[in-house]
């Protein structure tokens, strides 16, 4: 489903469609890991965290259980930090448990060349020896630069290399959508 | 707004507004020093040189130990073993370094000025651990990130540095750090030790100590400089920590929250007594921990300027 919101902005998911993929998703992860007694989830900043706390509720609500919840800065280990024109906002990392020997489950919006998560997942090394990384995102919209591959998928989205789609979170004062964003120089 | 230095010289030309990006970029990284694993890759292939011409333990482990845990290759000149006892100028030794590729050069030296010098002729970026009776800008810094944490904003705090402000860079830094952030700001001490117009400053004099430490919710303690002793600058030691040092009853005459600072090394029983170095009050080994952190975000910042 595709829906034009505006001149510049045409809706790839809704609201309903997020809450499923995210609900559908969390059932896989706790098929997958037949559980989540051994597993932490952890976000990259920023859209990352909020769907990762999304998560640790829908599996709150599906198995009653709590799961570890972290969140994870990557700017210090970017590898275009030298070529950037304009500085990064340096976030706190803020995981407060042990990640050494459990299934950690790295969650983030939109995967898209594969460079973040290489960057998250030297991260986390630094942090410990999790037993397993798993990759949860919301959007696949291909294009890799690097062999990665994500477990769960929200949605694939196959795009252009130079088009932008962009997550709208609630958490950010947005409603919840993904759309793709169309330049409006290009778009004229 | 982002930080747009090549250098840090001082806090007499900084604004409030870039004071507060070091800070802020300082605050990730005490979460890095409390891991296992104390090492970021921020500043991998980078190299920082420490050039130090005067002694100094504290602030050279801490600039070191910032560079190494953001990746960064360090190396420790000192003048005793260096070409400068065989009479190369200062900016020769630097340009030397520049043309090594370093991309950082900390400098601590007993001219005011000296790291200005630098900056100015070579591209590397400086930053000025301590230059004569001038300014020490990552020690104000750390010691602004203390205060911040510790009473959650500088603003209309009131401050009180005591001891030798004369001869003393940390005062100096000090007072510009605290004054921008908003923080009323007196300065304590025997007429010997307070240069003239300082009030243009922006800061109150005082010389009794036990009127002006009322109510103040920070006490910033400068080193009694014993190897000055004997310039007539005070009678005795005994005299001055009477009169100057900070004792438990005074630190009760402050704000009942009260911090204690010191930039260290401590002269325990002279500028401050033993009970209050290692009283509730005392947050100088904070100051210490925040101080990598500082130069940390520093140099992350300083290293993003190409």
């Amino acid at each position: 489903m595709s829906q034009i919101k505006s001149r510049h902005e045409s809706v790839i998911m809704d609201r309903h469609e997020m809450t499923r993929a995210l609900t559908r998703i969390t059932h896989e992860i706790l098929e997958r890991n037949k559980g989540c007694h051994d597993v932490g989830l952890v976000g990259i900043r920023t859209g990352g965290v909020y769907l990762a706390q999304r998560l640790k509720q829908l599996v709150s609500q599906i198995e009653q259980t709590d799961v570890v919840l972290g969140e994870l800065d990557i700017t210090l280990y970017r590898d275009d930090l030298a070529l950037r024109k304009n500085q990064p906002v340096l976030k706190k990392t803020d995981i407060p448990f042990h990640i050494s020997g459990l299934k950690i489950i790295l969650v983030d919006d939109v995967l898209f060349t594969g460079r973040t998560i290489r960057a998250a997942m030297d991260g986390l090394m630094d942090l410990g020896r999790p037993a397993e990384i798993q990759l949860a995102v919301l959007v696949d919209r291909g294009h890799r630069q690097l062999p990665i591959r994500a477990n769960y998928v929200g949605k694939n989205i196959p795009t252009a290399k130079d088009e932008n789609i962009r997550v709208f979170l609630e958490e950010l004062g947005e409603e919840d959508r993904v759309s793709k964003l169309i330049d409006p120089e290009m778009a004229a | 707004m982002s930080f747009k230095r090549k250098d840090l010289l001082g806090l007499a030309s900084l604004s409030r507004e870039e004071m507060t990006l070091i800070l802020d970029a300082a605050e990730p990284f005490k979460e890095v020093s409390g891991r296992e694993i104390k090492k970021v890759p921020a500043l991998r292939g980078k190299t920082v040189i420490n050039l130090f011409f005067e002694p100094s333990t504290r602030t050279r482990t801490s600039f070191e130990l910032a560079a190494k845990r953001l990746s960064a290759d360090v190396v420790n000149f000192s003048p005793s073993s260096s070409s400068v006892m065989k009479g190369e100028t200062l900016l020769d030794t630097a340009r030397n370094i520049e043309f090594m590729q370093a991309d950082i050069l900390v400098l601590r030296h007993s001219s005011a000025g000296a790291a200005e010098i630098l900056a100015r002729n070579s591209r590397l970026s400086v930053i000025n651990a301590g230059d004569g009776w001038h300014e020490h800008p990552t020690q104000a810094l750390s010691d602004l990130l203390t205060i911040q944490e510790r009473k959650g904003q500088v603003r209309d705090l009131h401050v009180a540095i005591v001891g030798d402000v004369a001869h003393s860079r940390v005062a100096r830094s000090n007072i510009h750090a605290l004054t921008k952030m908003g923080a009323n700001v007196r300065v304590v001490g025997p007429p010997t030790m307070i240069p003239l117009y300082l009030h243009r400053l922006g800061v109150t004099v005082h010389h009794d100590f036990d009127e002006a430490i009322s109510g103040v919710d920070v006490v910033i303690m400068l080193r009694l400089q014993l190897e000055r002793q004997g310039r007539s600058l005070f009678p005795s030691i005994r005299e001055y920590a009477r009169l100057y040092g900070l004792t438990l009853e005074r630190v009760q005459r402050a704000a009942k929250d009260v911090l204690v600072m010191h930039p260290g090394p401590v002269n325990r029983g002279v500028e401050i007594a033993h009970d209050v170095v290692d009283g509730s009050a005392a947050v100088i080994l904070e100051q210490v921990a925040n101080g990598v952190a500082v130069r940390m975000g520093l140099m992350y910042l300083l290293s993003q300027q190409n």
